[in-house]
């Protein structure tokens, strides 16, 4: 195999499997060692740095961090990263000081963002610090999208949201709320230099069976009412719900709708439970409200009488998988009925750009997504950027953040007539952690605790408001043993084949047999090999070149390495050390050779 | 900042036919320096012990004084144990075997140990052909207190402070063949794919099993001019593979004609020696395998493998004929034959 080349920074950066997971690669495991040592504040600036909104994310993440989380392989589950990201938000002191200055003169540039949402906001916090002049347009009367018009403020206090969208607007971003953008050619008539669109994906799709028209009055579209109950608009419901859909929003419907009056809310989806696109956490919560959730159902009719909706019918299917493992549901015959007061749709989301001229060079692909590249986020109009949901269609926020830090680089090159496919490499570090004799600047202990619960308010309090948080966070002694769960998968075990005189001790130390000296082979091969069996194939093979006495090569898989240290501890010569290694993406305007590689 | 070996193991981590998996073989953490031989031949006896295997209540580890003497603590920490005074392992290991046959026995012992303060009592061990493993970890110096010569070290191999060895060396696996042992063996702590086959061949020998197995000390014996360092073993070493086959598995790999030598154990199992590097001569003749070793000696090199063999030997119990059972699980009835028969002894003594 060739030898690895760890100069090349992706390798460590993947073996930090939730930075790497992570779409904006937060330095999870720098935050978590900092709640260690009780410095929230600093735990929360690392995270406010790549993912902008700590506070909101710690409660409402899609989380992708976690099943990458090595401690879910060696144990039985991953470190609660999320919420010990609400850890730091929630302990944190004074901010005074630590944001971003804005500088008083500006470059001259002035950029437009429509859509206040994750994506949107995002720009504008990369952009401010630069001397960007920006205007952001938004239909609400406030910032946040989404993250306000849709998650319930039982699981996002609206008190965190304004915070954490205050930091942004504070920079001095001209805020035109309330104000629905109708043309994007008069948003380009207005002599801006760039122009971000951030509007999500804002359309909820329908269900167009019999019955639908007649029965109108009780059937909602989730998304549409959500954000009738986030505005105030709606404050109850029937007493019988049927929720349709299996992903989150479903989720967040029959939890809202058990707030409203619903005492009978069923979830009834048409896939099997497993298949459900909703969080495995989000559908314990709703379960846990008394909500069932009824699988294999295929709506067929809503039921009416005089123009009132009074149930619906479904077909009951079956699961079939055929040779390829294709997966098919097939009628058993079987048909049901379930009386109720209430409908609410939560079957899809999709992109929608009425206010978009097609002829101001913005092209459309399938299903109205605009052709966006991938890397800069430029749309075929090389002024247009866009960003979140109205990208790529439906997502979280985290991607939207993400989107937004890469539009702000590509939009900073655009401005300074640079080239956008010339982007700035990942800052990185890796310094030696070894202190002395057994000692290391990290806390290489491993601890055997299992994962620790979030505590809830209690549900006779939270069912009755639904203006209550029904997670109440880990207090800091809990947040503490949790973070002590992290195994340091950034500290790097990193090998030096020229001082290594085989003596095996790092092999036989090594809890997890990750380490072994062999003879060169393909990586198939070696795969089969080990010690222990490599099978995880989304894990590298860290191979060193020939060693000096049996020219034999060094290959440590590194699926479920403890980073323990204790190879380095063990190894004579120190031809292992233990090196803590940071990747930081580099963000808009930051000085940094492009990446070459 | 913390120097404990943590509890997680890999998840796919092999389970042994008794039900065992390698975590259940080991000990406490090592203590002695980083990058010692010695714990490599630790790990050598917890995977030969775990895939032979043998369960670990059934061993019992036996030692002396030293680093090597140490090193039961950090293997096999769920099985039977004493660590004697210097050099009297041999004593404790044949009444510790007299009084219970029933447990796989296994010393622990270092060149010093063994080649000096031990010496007398290993020459008997040996010729008493007590059932057992005896392994020295031989490093070539005292390495407990210090690393002074010890009297295995070769004639002309360097000290740390540069001072050469002015004696003759013990040869112990030679000694051993002339005394009389009918497994001897040597190895080297670095060679794994040869020494786990070795211990399991010698775990499965019934009879004294001897190895030899070179362990260079890290900190005192691993410098240029040492004859017992890392890198002066390898590369004087003239190493013949040899595989074990444990009695389940059936033999599936075939070698060309001639060119391996399978020797049957009393318990079914087979060890199998390949011909084209080194052993060249016939495994169950004592006196060409002390030819070879003198040979290679002679050459520089260092013979390493299997070197002898004799599998009919009656042991010491067979020689002394004692109880079957362990001396704990006779009762009364079984100590005490009656009046009866101390009548009719007496009668024979009239
Ligand atoms: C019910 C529900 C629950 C969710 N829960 C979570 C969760 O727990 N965690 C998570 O990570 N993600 C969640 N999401 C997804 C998440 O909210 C979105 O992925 C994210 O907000 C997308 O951010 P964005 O910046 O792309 O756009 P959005 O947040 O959608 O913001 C777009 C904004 O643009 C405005 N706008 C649109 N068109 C115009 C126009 N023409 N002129 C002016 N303004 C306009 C919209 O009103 C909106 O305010 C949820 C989504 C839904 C529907
Ligand atoms: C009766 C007695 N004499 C001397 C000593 C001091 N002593 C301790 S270990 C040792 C030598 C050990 O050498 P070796 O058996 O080769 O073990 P190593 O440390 O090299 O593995 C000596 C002389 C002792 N402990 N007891
Ligand atoms: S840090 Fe070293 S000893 Fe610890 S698990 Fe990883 S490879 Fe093994
Ligand atoms: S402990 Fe160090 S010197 Fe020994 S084999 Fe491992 S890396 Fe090489
Ligand atoms: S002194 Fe030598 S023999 Fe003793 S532990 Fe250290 S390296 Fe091993
Ligand atoms: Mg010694």
């Amino acid at each position: 195999m060739k030898p690895t080349d760890i100069g090349n920074a992706e390798y460590f950066h993947k073996v930090v499997d939730c930075q790497y997971a992570c779409p904006a690669h937060t330095p999870v495991p720098e935050y978590i060692r900092m709640i260690s040592a009780e410095r929230y504040t600093d735990a929360y600036m690392v995270n406010w740095e790549s993912n902008v909104f700590p506070g909101i994310l710690g409660r409402t993440c899609d989380r992708p961090c976690e099943p990458a989380c090595r401690r879910g392989r060696v144990e039985d589950a991953p470190v609660a990263i999320c919420r010990l990201k609400r850890a730091a938000a929630d302990n944190k002191g004074s901010l005074e000081g630590l944001m971003p200055k804005i500088p008083r003169r500006k470059n001259g540039k002035n950029i437009a963002l429509v859509g206040a949402g994750p994506a949107s906001l995002t720009v504008a916090r990369d952009l401010m610090p630069l001397g960007y002049k920006i205007d952001i347009y938004d239909d609400q009367g406030k910032g946040g999208g989404m993250m306000r018009s849709q998650i319930p403020v039982f699981r996002l206090p609206p008190a965190v949201l304004d915070e954490e969208v205050g930091y942004i607007l504070d920079m001095g971003v001209t805020t035109h709320f309330n104000t629905r953008v109708e043309s994007l050619r008069s948003v380009l008539a207005d002599d801006y230099d760039a122009v971000f669109v951030g509007t999500g994906a804002p359309r909820g799709s329908d269900l167009d069976i019999p019955g639908r028209q007649e029965a109108a009055a009780r059937i909602h579209v989730g998304i549409d009412w959500l954000s009738s109950v986030a505005f105030e608009h709606v404050e109850s419901i029937g007493k019988r719900v049927i929720v349709l859909g299996g992903g989150n929003t479903a989720m967040d419907c029959c939890r809202t709708a058990r707030r409203l009056g619903g005492e009978d809310v069923k979830v009834i989806v048409r896939s099997e439970f497993s298949k459900m696109k909703a969080s495995p956490w989000e559908k314990e919560d709703a379960m846990a409200e008394g909500i069932p959730i009824l699988n294999n159902h295929v709506p067929r009719a809503f039921l009416h009488e005089n123009g009132k909706l009074t149930g619906m019918s479904f077909d009951l299917v079956e699961v079939r998988y055929d040779d390829t493992g294709r997966r098919s549901l097939v009628p058993t015959g079987e048909a049901v009925e379930f009386p109720c007061d209430a409908v609410l749709i939560a079957i899809g989301q999709e992109n929608a750009f009425p206010w978009i001229e097609r002829d101001v060079g913005v092209e459309f692909g399938k299903w109205s997504v605009p052709v966006v590249d991938p890397r800069t986020y430029q749309s075929t109009n090389p002024k247009v950027f866009f960003g979140g949901d109205a990208a790529l269609g439906p997502k979280n926020i985290i991607t939207a953040v993400a989107h937004g830090h890469q539009a702000a680089i590509s939009i900073d090159l655009f401005c300074r007539g640079q080239n956008l496919h010339d982007r700035p490499g990942p800052g990185v570090t890796l310094i030696s952690q070894k202190m002395g004799m057994h000692e290391w600047s990290y806390d290489n202990g491993v601890s055997d605790d299992y994962r620790f619960k979030v505590p809830h308010a209690d549900p006779a309090l939270t069912l009755k408001n639904r203006k209550l948080e029904v997670e109440l966070g880990f207090d800091t002694r809990t947040a503490l043993a949790e973070a002590q769960r992290c195994l340091n998968c950034d500290v790097q075990t990193v090998f030096t084949a020229a001082t290594c005189i085989e003596c095996d001790a790092c092999v036989d130390i090594c809890p997890v047999d990750c380490i072994n000296f062999t003879p060169d082979a393909e990586e198939s091969v070696l795969r089969s090999s080990l010690r222990a069996p490599a099978t995880n194939h989304e894990q590298d093979l860290y191979v060193s070149g020939p060693l000096i006495q049996t020219a034999r090569v060094m290959v440590k898989d590194e699926n479920v390495c403890l980073h323990c240290g204790l190879c380095a501890e063990r190894c004579p010569t120190g031809a292992w050390d233990m090196q803590k290694f940071l990747y930081n993406v580099t963000k808009a305007g930051q000085a940094c050779a492009p990446s070459k590689r | 900042m913390t120097y404990q070996r943590p509890n997680f193991r890999h998840p796919e981590a092999p389970v042994n036919t008794l039900g065992f998996t390698r975590r259940d073989y080991e000990g406490s953490i090592s203590t002695l320096c980083a990058g010692c031989g010695h714990d490599s031949i630790s790990a050598a006896i917890i995977e030969a012990c775990f895939g032979l295997p043998v369960a670990p209540h059934r061993i019992a580890k036996l030692s002396g004084i030293g680093c090597s003497s140490k090193t039961p603590a950090y293997f096999l920490g769920r099985s039977h144990g004493f660590n004697s005074v210097h050099g009297r392992m041999p004593s404790v290991a044949t009444g510790a075997n007299l009084a219970n046959q029933d447990l796989v026995y296994i010393g622990v012992s270092g060149d010093g140990d063994s080649a000096s303060i031990g010496f007398g009592q290993f020459a008997h061990v040996v010729r008493r052909n007590l059932n057992m493993t005896y392994i020295v970890e031989n490093n070539g110096c005292y390495g407990l207190t210090k690393g002074q010569d010890s009297a295995t070290a070769d004639r002309g191999s360097k000290s740390k402070k540069g001072s050469a060895n002015p004696y003759e060396a013990i040869d112990l696996a030679s000694v051993a063949l002339q005394l009389g042992a009918t497994f001897v063996a040597r190895s080297f702590s670095g060679d794994r794919e040869q020494l786990v086959p070795l211990i399991k061949a010698a775990l499965s020998h019934s009879g004294f099993a001897f190895l030899d197995v070179m362990s260079p000390c890290v900190t005192f014996n691993n410098h240029e001019g040492s004859t017992k360092s890392y890198i002066h073993v390898r590369d004087h070493l003239d190493a013949a593979p040899v595989d074990f086959v444990p009695v389940r598995d059936e033999i599936r790999a075939s070698y060309a004609e001639g060119m391996t030598t399978e020797v049957r154990m009393h318990d079914g199992s087979v060890v199998r020696l390949h011909k084209d590097s080194g052993q060249v001569y016939n495994i169950e003749d004592r006196q060409a395998a002390l030819r070879a070793i003198a040979e290679h000696d002679e050459a520089g090199r260092t013979l390493t493998g299997l070197l002898y063999i004799d599998r009919d030997a009656p042991d010491l119990h067979k020689v002394l004929g004692t109880s079957r059972r362990p001396l704990n699980s006779l009762k009364e009835k079984d100590l005490c034959p009656g009046s009866k028969v101390l009548d009719s002894i007496n009668a024979g003594l009239r």
